[in-house]
């Protein structure tokens, strides 16, 4: 189309929208407040520090004693004649705003103080008013059919079954019904028939992800962090509390009261703390160079931000910086707001700790039977052990000479270390104590294989004849990094000389302080370092300090000689040394290890003490010394080893989510002049709640998260019930009766049928928010079960069918169309809750990740056939075919998503290997499950999908598609076979590959039709 | 409205609660419309357009201003002397809060380039050459002062993620003249050098405009767009069986239910399909011919900034309006010295290549390029890795624009003797939005959507000015 024609429909379009005539009798909320709002409160409103001409026309007494007008005459009033005078200077709104009233508009402002400029509160500040309901009537359908009949609009006719039960399954369990059930469901006309479908969905397990889809994105649940690096937090077993609380009904406000205070209720429990998550969603960073005040002011913005949109519909995000400019909300009422969070224990930059432990009934039962079994084993340690005395004498006779020939040995104080694989990141400290840890980022990544080889270098005396690396326990569990506390030296190997010039040094003997049974310290030098069973281990001897002795075969004949340690360890799992010590001597040959390791410090002043001079805590320090290596009890001590191991074993495989934690010591929190973070001039600020909205009087106390969470779901509250009523409004027709779920404040919209939206939050306070109940209220009534086709007078009267004189179609939500499709497909995999899983995603789709860079690694088996909400949610890069089809990357809150229609969804739905692997496993089973002829076999293929017949029409263009694509690949098998291996999925052998490969064709075009992906 | 069906304007609508106003509508009323997809809302302009485009070279990570456009003989007096505390006290400082503030002279050396004498640095040779057609900034600063957000706050306007990028925002009021191509296009390469920042897909992202607006990224590995080839086996014949089944039957259905989602769905199916051909001709390169490819300095295929370019070029002649191109990796806390000079190289050339090429085949008039990174960098030394580098700094950057009405071989503003603050002729990144629209033909402070209650515009809210004395 050429470019004048388009301007010329462009302009003949224009900006006028038939408007509706000016009523007879102006309502301030429904009539003014939007015109005031939208065009005079930003200069004339709630923000003082913005307001002109000292007028504000938000409250009556201001402007009147600011004489803006004359109630009862319009003519006479300052307002009226600005708007209408024709001088651009006096103007209203001024001409810089880019604001311009119609005729319309002006008209009713004129008329509204002709009628007396009466003033409303803004309608969803006043408490929601109950309209009277005949008993046994619906109230959806009373209050419907009331304003229906306001505005001159008849109801729909019902849809019929099939419709009406595909429209049930997939609006409440987001899984399509099987073509049996549709049969069964028209076959039954018992009156019961429809309440026993709804019944039945509202217990269905699915139920509970399908209403999860919703709650996840107004709270922001993903898998990530958000900002930059964007790495993994652990918060999935919150998802799976979220469809666990709809699946038992969880009362609304009981659930809003787990998910901000969980962890502060008397009756705190993993299901409530799980719950408390909630506050751990928020966008977090681990950026280098991020300043702590700049995100403390971020997250707490989050938060407020989170709380209004999730349960207020408020758009708190401009009081930020200032007062709000069209709501009555205030800058402190905004920090004050984000001062109940202030004692939310968690790191403000960085990466977030692992979480608390999320068991299951086996996982609590198991974690009871390890501590049991830890515990007992522990006690029979701790008993006092008189055999073990003659023993003890012995050995600190031997120590105490290990003690005083420690002045044999110098320790090397300058020592540089580093790790090849860099699984354990070590670095030495001044006095040369080499210290490793596990990098826990490698391991969360799956990056770490469980070996490593430290180099270490240092500077050796002339003389030297031998060497010794002594393991030190210090604080830690045992010796090695191991979860049981050991380490397997496979091999450790001396070089002289730098890089280019390197020599080997020859260790002529090694011996240890401790050597576990078959791991001997010769092992160690035996030139075999990949044999996982050859090397030096110590079980059994991890609770004390160990040493190994390495004799030079030629002691050192240069000062000052360079030399690099080689230490390999390549048993696995981690058995690395954790801290170590070299140390020389120039002592004569030969080097042994003394019958007892080098005690530590502590002890060898115990030991330098006289017998008689010990104390009794000094012989007790003695005795428990002794047990760390006596040879009687190494039994036991390995026992106590290996069910450590299996504790931390079991504690690092367990679900963990991060949740809130209440610090007594909270944050403090001041309102930010402008939002300026580095500006700490601002008032600092306790919890409190909105100053405009009634509040319960709470005294001697600072509020709590608690207070909050009871505040937001207290009856007296005027706001939540609408909010949430108003969003699930919208799952079930479509669109909110008020349009703007996000904002019920001024400058959203007056709802459409405000007796009807107070009748829910109402019914749905008074029946203890019973979220199950208003569900059942709305697909009960003879609205929801309306056709959604429309007739030309309809369509003319209410274009966007707000009034609901009919239902809507509308398309699926991004996680519903993947399900559809597999469920029809029979891929899916039904499993309800876990970790998120990784389907297809196209390579290098994460190429502009960094710290560190990553690949997806799709799943194999079941994780490729979850359904959509299981998917991994990468906020930065979310899978590109959720995003393609409108999924939010939940960065932000979002009430509403987008539902658009665009190229990018056909692309998905036809080369995405999720759906062309959909498309051969359903052909597949088309196939193998009807026998019938071509006609008959599409005819199958139809009902599966979309749970009817083909008309004869869409019968022919699928037969003849099918005969062009087979007559096609029977010439060219090579391609069909190419087409069937896309996805993971085994193609049956028996099949013909040129037949199945048509079928495809057919089966993928049903996939993509816009029916199968719209709910009706 | 009186002439069409209020059903058809429902069917653009797309059931969005939060719709386009009704000039957006117009655009999506016919299908033939639809096919294009090319009008915005705004209609007729209120503002000469003297812009078809953009080109927005994104130097991602910052590159430092002092080496390559901000040349300060006072720094270099200073360096290794302690940054006076003049300068620099209660001032927002990333990776330096708190340290020891060192003074670190320009480590390149400049010159001056082309008859407006420009003074840019020795490792810019190409961009010098063009120094004639060329707009320089020197007055930029930032609010951000983290990677992340200084990105958002370039391409949206706001550090708060959810807002639409620059791209998102133009293609939804002035549409894209490409019939075949998406109108917000996103291309990416790496420096080959060391670990660069990471670029978040919310870039460019369409935040609360409607997702057709959103950037598509056009990938060098992989399919150049998401989904674009067909599955092994399927040739272009079978595949186009296939669409034409499913208009098919997506027609017959609408003729029984009559919801105009429909024709909708159809239109999308046929440009669909067209991209499985258009993309892929786009991408390809090789037919541009040796003297193009050396201008340029890149080899079909091989995923260069100097290749993005050259693809940016096609992207204008075939009618995309936004086009973005990211270079990644100049974060140079550390190793300054050395990596600089390898980033400059990477792009150098193919910066001047672009104008130049732009020229030959009068384009340049009417697209706007701009060169920038998401904040500037401090003359305070860093030094905390290896070899010496710059923190990230928002009081000052430099940038530069070229084409479509910007004043050709000006600097326009300064920075105080140290390069620390912008001084003269300060300028924000608002402004540059502003100016940007301004010369799109678009009034930067009457183009807002209706967003949680407010007039969202992407140059905010606080006053935001066209910079005048840069434009022609």
């Amino acid at each position: 189309m050429t470019k004048s024609t388009s301007l010329l429909l462009l302009s003949a379009l224009g900006l006028h929208a038939a408007e509706p005539p000016v009523p007879a009798k102006i309502e301030f909320n429904r009539d003014v407040r939007p015109i005031l709002s939208d065009n005079c409160f930003y200069c004339h409103g709630n923000d003082p520090k913005h307001r002109e001409a000292d007028l504000r026309l938000d409250i009556r007494e201001e402007a009147l004693s600011a004489k803006a007008f004359i109630p009862g005459k319009g003519a006479e009033s300052e307002l009226v004649s600005r708007i209408l005078t024709t001088d651009e200077d006096d103007l209203m709104p001024p001409p810089d705003s880019h604001k311009k009233l119609t005729p319309q508009q002006k008209e009713i402002l004129k008329k509204w103080i002709d009628q007396g400029a009466a003033y409303q509160q803004h309608w969803a500040y006043e408490k929601p008013v109950r309209a009277a309901v005949p008993a046994g009537k619906n109230g959806v359908d009373v209050l419907v059919q009331k304003r229906l009949a306001e505005v001159g609009l008849k109801p729909s006719p019902q849809a019929d079954p099939r419709t009406l039960i595909r429209r049930l399954y997939l609006d409440l369990i987001g899984l399509p019904p099987k073509p049996e059930e549709v049969a069964a469901f028209e076959r039954d006309h018992s009156p019961a028939a429809y309440a026993k479908i709804v019944d039945g969905l509202l217990k269905n397990p699915h139920f509970g992800e399908r209403m999860a889809i919703g709650w996840l994105d107004v709270v922001r649940f993903a898998d990530t962090i958000g900002y930059h690096s964007d790495n993994p937090h652990n918060v999935w077993p919150y998802r799976d509390y979220v469809i666990r609380a709809f699946n038992s009904n969880k009362r609304f406000d009981r659930f809003t009261i787990e998910q901000i205070a969980g962890d502060l209720l008397p009756d705190a429990s993993q299901e409530t703390r799980v719950a408390s998550a909630f506050n751990r969603l928020l966008l977090t960073t681990e950026e280098g160079g991020a300043q702590a005040k700049d995100y403390e002011q971020r997250m707490l913005t989050d938060r407020v931000r989170a709380v209004g949109n999730a349960w207020l519909g408020q758009t708190t995000g401009c009081s930020q910086c200032h007062d709000h400019k069209f709501d009555p909300w205030t800058q402190r009422d905004f920090y004050s707001l984000g001062a109940f969070f202030a004692d939310i224990k968690e790191p403000i930059l960085g990466r977030r700790e692992p979480g608390m432990l999320v068991l299951d009934e086996a996982g609590q039962k198991k974690q009871a039977d390890i501590a049991q079994r830890l515990a007992a084993l522990q006690a029979d340690f701790a008993k006092a052990r008189p055999e073990l005395a003659a023993g003890q004498t012995a050995w600190e006779k031997q120590a105490l000479e290990a003690v005083n020939s420690s002045s044999l040995w110098q320790p090397l104080k300058q020592v540089t270390a580093a790790s090849a694989k860099k699984n354990v990141a070590i670095k030495a400290d001044k006095e040369g104590v080499v210290r490793g840890t596990i990098d826990a980022k490698r391991n969360e990544r799956k990056q770490n294989d469980g070996t490593d080889t430290y180099t270490l270098t240092a500077k050796l005396p002339a003389g030297t004849t031998g060497i010794r690396i002594e393991a030190l326990k210090e604080k830690l569990r045992g010796i090695g990094l191991a979860s049981n506390g050991n380490f397997v030296l496979s091999e450790i190997a001396l070089s002289s000389g730098g890089k280019k010039q390197s020599g080997k040094i020859t260790v002529s003997h090694a011996s240890a302080t401790y050597e576990q049974k078959t791991f001997p310290a010769s092992a160690s030098i035996d030139g075999i370092k990949d044999q996982k069973n050859n090397g030096w281990g110590v079980l059994g001897g991890t609770g004390a300090d160990q040493a190994l002795y390495l004799e030079l075969a030629e002691p050192l004949a240069e000062a000052n000689t360079s030399v690099t340690f080689t230490l390999t360890f390549g048993w696995g799992d981690n058995h690395e040394m954790a801290n170590l010590r070299l140390s020389t001597t120039s002592a004569p040959k030969p080097i042994r290890a003394p019958g007892t390791a080098l005690p530590s410090a502590e002890i060898a002043a115990i030991l330098k003490t006289a017998p008689e001079k010990r104390t009794a805590a000094q012989k007790g320090q003695l005795a428990s010394a002794y047990k760390q290596i006596a040879p009687e009890l190494r039994e036991l001590r390995s026992k106590i080893a290996t069910v450590e191991k299996e504790k931390a074993d079991f504690e690092n495989s367990a679900p963990k989510c991060i949740v809130s934690v209440s610090d007594t010591n909270k944050r403090t929190v001041r309102i930010l002049p402008r939002g300026n973070w580095m500006d700490e001039s601002g008032e600092v600020v306790k919890a409190s709640l909105p100053g405009y909205l009634p509040k319960p009087k709470i005294e001697g106390r600072d509020l709590n998260r608690l207070d909050l969470a009871q505040w937001l779901v207290s009856k007296d509250n005027p706001l939540t019930a609408r909010t949430v009523m108003n969003r699930l409004w919208k799952q079930f027709f479509g669109i909110g009766l008020s349009k703007v779920l996000d904002d019920l404040g001024a400058q959203g919209e007056p709802p459409v049928n405000p007796a009807l939206l107070d009748w829910l939050a109402c019914e749905f306070m008074d029946s203890g928010w019973d979220i199950q109940h208003m569900i059942r209220i709305i697909v009960d009534s003879a609205t929801y079960q309306q056709v959604s086709t429309s007739t030309k007078e309809l369509t003319a009267a209410d274009p966007y069918n707000r009034e609901c004189a009919r239902q809507s179609p509308f398309r699926l939500d991004a996680e519903l169309v993947r399900d559809n499709a597999l469920t029809i497909s029979g891929l899916l995999v039904p499993k309800i809750g876990g970790p998120s899983v990784k389907p297809y995603q196209p390579a290098k789709y994460w190429e502009n990740l960094n710290f560190p860079t990553r690949e997806w690694q799709n799943d194999s088996g079941e994780g490729l056939y979850r359904r959509g909400l299981y998917t991994w949610w990468q906020r930065t890069f979310l899978q590109p075919s959720l995003l393609a089809f409108d999924a939010p990357s939940r960065e932000e809150c979002v009430a509403e998503r987008n539902r658009s229609n665009i190229p990018q969804q056909a692309l998905v739905l036809l080369n995405d290997p999720t759906y062309v692997e959909a498309a051969r496993t359903f052909a597949a089973r088309v196939l193998s499950e009807c026998t019938g002829d071509i006609a008959q076999r599409i005819t199958w293929a139809f009902e599966q999908v979309l749970q009817r017949k083909p008309s004869a029409e869409e019968l022919k263009t699928l037969t003849s598609l099918y005969d062009k694509q087979f007559a096609d690949y029977q010439k060219d098998v090579a391609s069909a076979e190419a087409l069937l291996k896309t996805g993971a999925a085994a193609v049956p052998a028996a099949l013909n590959k040129s037949e199945l490969a048509a079928w495809t064709h057919v089966t993928r075009v049903l996939l993509n039709l816009h029916e199968t992906i719209t709910r009706s | 409205m009186s002439t069409f069906s209020p059903l058809t304007r429902r069917a653009i609508l797309g059931h969005t609660a939060q719709g386009l106003g009704s000039v957006a509508l117009a655009s999506l009323l016919q299908p033939q419309l639809l096919r294009a997809a090319s009008q915005g809302v705004l209609g007729r302009l209120p503002l000469p357009q003297k812009a078809k485009r953009v080109i927005w070279l994104t130097m991602a990570g910052g590159p430092s201003q002092l080496e390559l456009f901000d040349y300060k003989p006072k720094l270099a007096e200073m360096d290794g002397k302690p940054m006076p505390e003049s300068f620099t006290k209660g001032q927002q400082l990333a990776q330096l809060q708190g340290q020891k503030l060192v003074c670190k002279g320009p480590m390149f050396s400049f010159q001056k380039y082309g008859r407006c004498q420009m003074e840019l640095s020795e490792l810019l040779p190409h961009i010098g050459s063009a120094a004639d057609d060329i707009c320089l900034v020197r007055s930029m600063t930032t609010e951000a002062i983290n990677h992340d957000p200084a990105h958002m706050f370039m391409n949206t306007g706001a550090q708060i993620a959810g807002r639409p990028s620059m791209g998102a925002w133009v293609t939804y009021g002035l549409g894209s003249e490409a019939d075949d191509l998406p109108g917000f296009v996103v291309m990416m390469s790496t420096g080959k050098g060391r670990n660069p920042q990471p670029i978040a897909a919310r870039q460019w992202s369409s935040g609360f405009l409607p997702s057709k607006f959103q950037g598509v990224q056009l990938r060098s590995l992989g399919d150049p767009v998401l989904y674009l080839t067909s599955p092994n086996g399927v040739t272009r014949e079978r595949q186009g069986r296939d669409f034409a089944a499913i208009n098919s039957l997506n027609k017959q259905h609408a003729a029984l239910c009559d919801d105009p989602e429909i024709a909708t769905r159809i239109a999308h199916y046929e440009m669909a399909f067209q991209m499985q051909a258009s993309v892929p001709e786009l991408m390809d390169i090789s037919g541009e011919g040796a003297k193009t490819l050396e201008l340029y300095g890149c080899q079909p295929g091989d995923g260069s900034f100097a290749s993005n370019c050259l693809l940016a070029r096609r992207l204008a002649e075939r009618g995309t309006r936004f086009i973005q191109l990211y270079h990644r990796d100049w974060d140079h806390h550390s190793l300054l010295r050395e990596e600089l000079p390898l980033r400059a190289k990477e792009v150098d050339r193919a910066c001047a290549a672009l104008i130049k090429d732009l020229k030959q085949r009068g384009m340049f008039d009417d697209t706007l390029i701009v060169f920038s990174g998401e904040f500037g960098r401090t003359p305070m030394a860093q030094g905390n890795k290896g070899p010496v580098g710059r923190d990230h700094h928002n009081k000052a950057m430099s940038m530069w624009l070229a084409g479509a009405g910007v004043q050709r071989g000006v600097t326009f503003g300064s920075t105080d003797d140290l390069g620390y603050a912008a001084q003269e002729n300060i300028t924000t990144v608002h402004d540059l939005h502003a100016t940007m629209l301004h010369q799109l033909g678009i009034q930067h402070d009457a183009f807002s959507f209706k967003f949680q209650g407010l007039d969202a515009r992407l140059s905010g809210v606080e006053g935001a000015k066209v910079i005048k004395k840069i434009l022609a």
